[in-house]
């Protein structure tokens, strides 16, 4: 058994889906009061009912979601935030003990990870042992709630009230990692990636060692930019143009191969809309006014760290 | 070929830029219903993955609240405050410092960072606190143009830190792919060729901190167009 398994996180994730719906539809002067009110309180049901609604059901749910953020039913409520003066003077008040809770927060990832993760009497466990590095992160999340409640004597209520104010800039677009996952699930099931692996192989003079690495580093590249996941694109690129081309035809290291043909996916992830939370949610996250600046400033990061991948594979791959 | 559609869909979409969601929506159904499936089936695969995959929201839904509190406080107020005294802080060199911790503690298995946790209550506001401190007022470009290298320094370190030392995630992934092709190889090797690569990201973002110095510098962004539009 597990104490605090990522059920746990998950049903406190819905309660504050479920507030943030309740104190939205109270809200008079919400631009789309009501839009948003049931967007939050839907998300607010997949949370805290998850696996024990029908597959289905939630796809219904997602289609509900889905429209109402298309037909621009979900929105920012009004500003609301703290005037910079107030801020300022509270910083002036509280000085350095404000980062007491912020550094909590990856003191318990540390604790968790390498500590806690092993505490259990008998067959109770602290922590889900599988999924450590989310579990700890959540719990220092909560950690840091309490003690930033505790610090600057706030009401209970203000952190949800400026979580939701966090998560309404966000957006309907705080969804879009899952439902992208969800997409590379259908695309692997309908059997896409085998598709590109093929045309990728046909296109290419694969009989030269160093095109084989060429078509393999591009092709994670490519998938993953595709896929939006570097995880997904590995299996499919592996077999279809790793193996039979790198190992199987020129004798080359499956190790070196495989190590360096993720990172080539990585520099996919750099590059794609379709990795959104890594590259949309942020600069949602960070209210840049261009949702792909974040993506722009990677383009030259990404592409030097492609072209040092193929070079690094081509000089080793064949000779370790 | 025809399987591909769901990529078409995605293309035009974006392009077109119809709302993200109904297009991800729109390529997920297309390429269902090419392969065969009925409309209930792909609803339910939809609803199946999206339950499986909410760990993905589950980190920034939990984390906002405290970052939310702690800026109504002014966390962001005092790290600009704290930044400014150190002489030596410069924009780039806080970035780049930023990607060598978290390239370093992922590579230890060990998550210490994020676009929530870290970027927008503590990184962001050390780096134009860092600006400011030399450069005076900042433009809405140099400000987004900061926050956009600040969101790349979080995913470079994350990314290109995660194969090296101690294997995690990635790398059990790599080698139960292999291994189901009967092809095996060691995590230790997997790891150690990670390295190189790390080396290399390094290298690449003290360069793109150093651009992101000068070009502060100067006032203005380039006129390459990155980050500013």
């Amino acid at each position: 058994m597990k104490l605090l398994s990522l059920d746990v996180f998950y049903v406190v994730a819905g309660v504050f889906l479920l507030l943030m719906a309740g104190r939205t539809a109270l809200m008079r002067g919400h631009p789309t009061r009501w839009g948003s009110a049931i967007f939050w309180g839907l998300l607010a049901v997949v949370f805290l009912g998850g696996k024990t609604l029908p597959p289905v059901v939630v796809g219904y749910i997602l289609l509900a979601l889905v429209g109402l953020a298309a037909t621009k039913q979900v929105g920012p409520a009004k500003a609301d935030a703290a005037s910079p003066g107030e801020r300022a003077a509270s910083a002036e008040r509280l000085k350095n003990k404000l980062f007491v809770p912020a550094l909590l927060i990856p003191a318990t990832a540390i604790v968790g990870t390498l500590g806690l993760a092993k505490l259990h009497v008998g067959d109770v466990w602290l922590l889900d042992s599988a999924n450590t590095t989310v579990t700890s992160v959540c719990l220092g999340a909560l950690v840091a709630v309490i003690v930033g409640i505790r610090l600057t004597r706030a009401q209970p209520m203000t952190p949800v009230d400026e979580g939701s104010r966090l998560v309404q800039t966000v957006g309907w677009a705080i969804i879009l990692p899952q439902l992208l996952a969800a997409l590379g699930g259908i695309f692997a099931k309908a059997g896409v990636g085998a598709v590109v692996a093929d045309l990728v192989a046909q296109a290419l003079p694969t009989q030269y060692p160093f095109v084989a690495v060429l078509a393999y580093c591009l092709g994670m590249a490519l998938f993953t930019v595709c896929m939006g996941n570097a995880f997904a694109a590995f299996p499919v690129i592996t077999l279809g143009i790793g193996l039979p081309f790198i190992v199987h035809q020129h004798g080359g290291n499956p190790a070196i191969m495989a190590a360096i043909g993720m990172l080539c996916g990585y520099c996919g992830t750099l590059l794609t809309p379709m990795a959104a939370n890594f590259n949309l949610v942020p600069a949602m996250l960070l209210e840049l006014p261009d949702k792909h600046a974040v993506i722009k400033a990677q383009v030259p990061i990404a592409l030097v760290i492609l072209v040092a991948n193929v070079l690094i594979m081509w000089f080793c791959v064949y000779r370790f | 070929m025809i399987k591909l559609i769901g990529i078409v869909v995605i293309a035009l979409g974006f392009a077109l830029r119809f709302n993200t969601l109904l297009v991800v929506l729109a390529a997920g159904i297309a390429t269902g219903l090419v392969a065969g499936m009925s409309f209930n089936e792909i609803m339910a695969l939809f609803g199946k993955y999206f339950v499986e995959n909410r760990y993905m929201t589950l980190t920034v839904l939990l984390m906002l609240p405290v970052v939310g509190l702690l800026e109504r406080y002014g966390l962001r107020e005092r790290a600009e405050t704290l930044i400014k005294r150190a002489q030596a802080a410069t924009t780039g060199r806080v970035l780049l410092l930023y990607t060598a911790v978290r390239q370093v503690s992922v590579a230890l298995g060990v998550n210490i960072g994020g676009h929530a946790a870290m970027v927008r209550p503590l990184v962001t506001p050390m780096a134009e606190g860092a600006a400011r401190a030399k450069h005076g007022e900042l433009t809405p470009q140099a400000t987004q143009l900061i926050r956009a290298n600040a969101s790349a320094a979080e995913n470079v370190g994350n990314f290109f830190g995660e194969d090296t030392v101690f294997a995690v995630g990635a790398v059990y992934l790599i080698k139960g792919v292999l291994e189901a092709q009967g092809v095996n190889v060691g995590v230790w090797s997997l790891s150690l060729w990670g390295i190189p690569t790390a080396l290399v990201a390094f290298c690449t973002m003290w360069w793109r901190a150093r651009v992101l110095d000068r070009r502060l510098g100067r006032g203005l962004p380039g006129a390459t167009g990155e980050g500013g539009q």
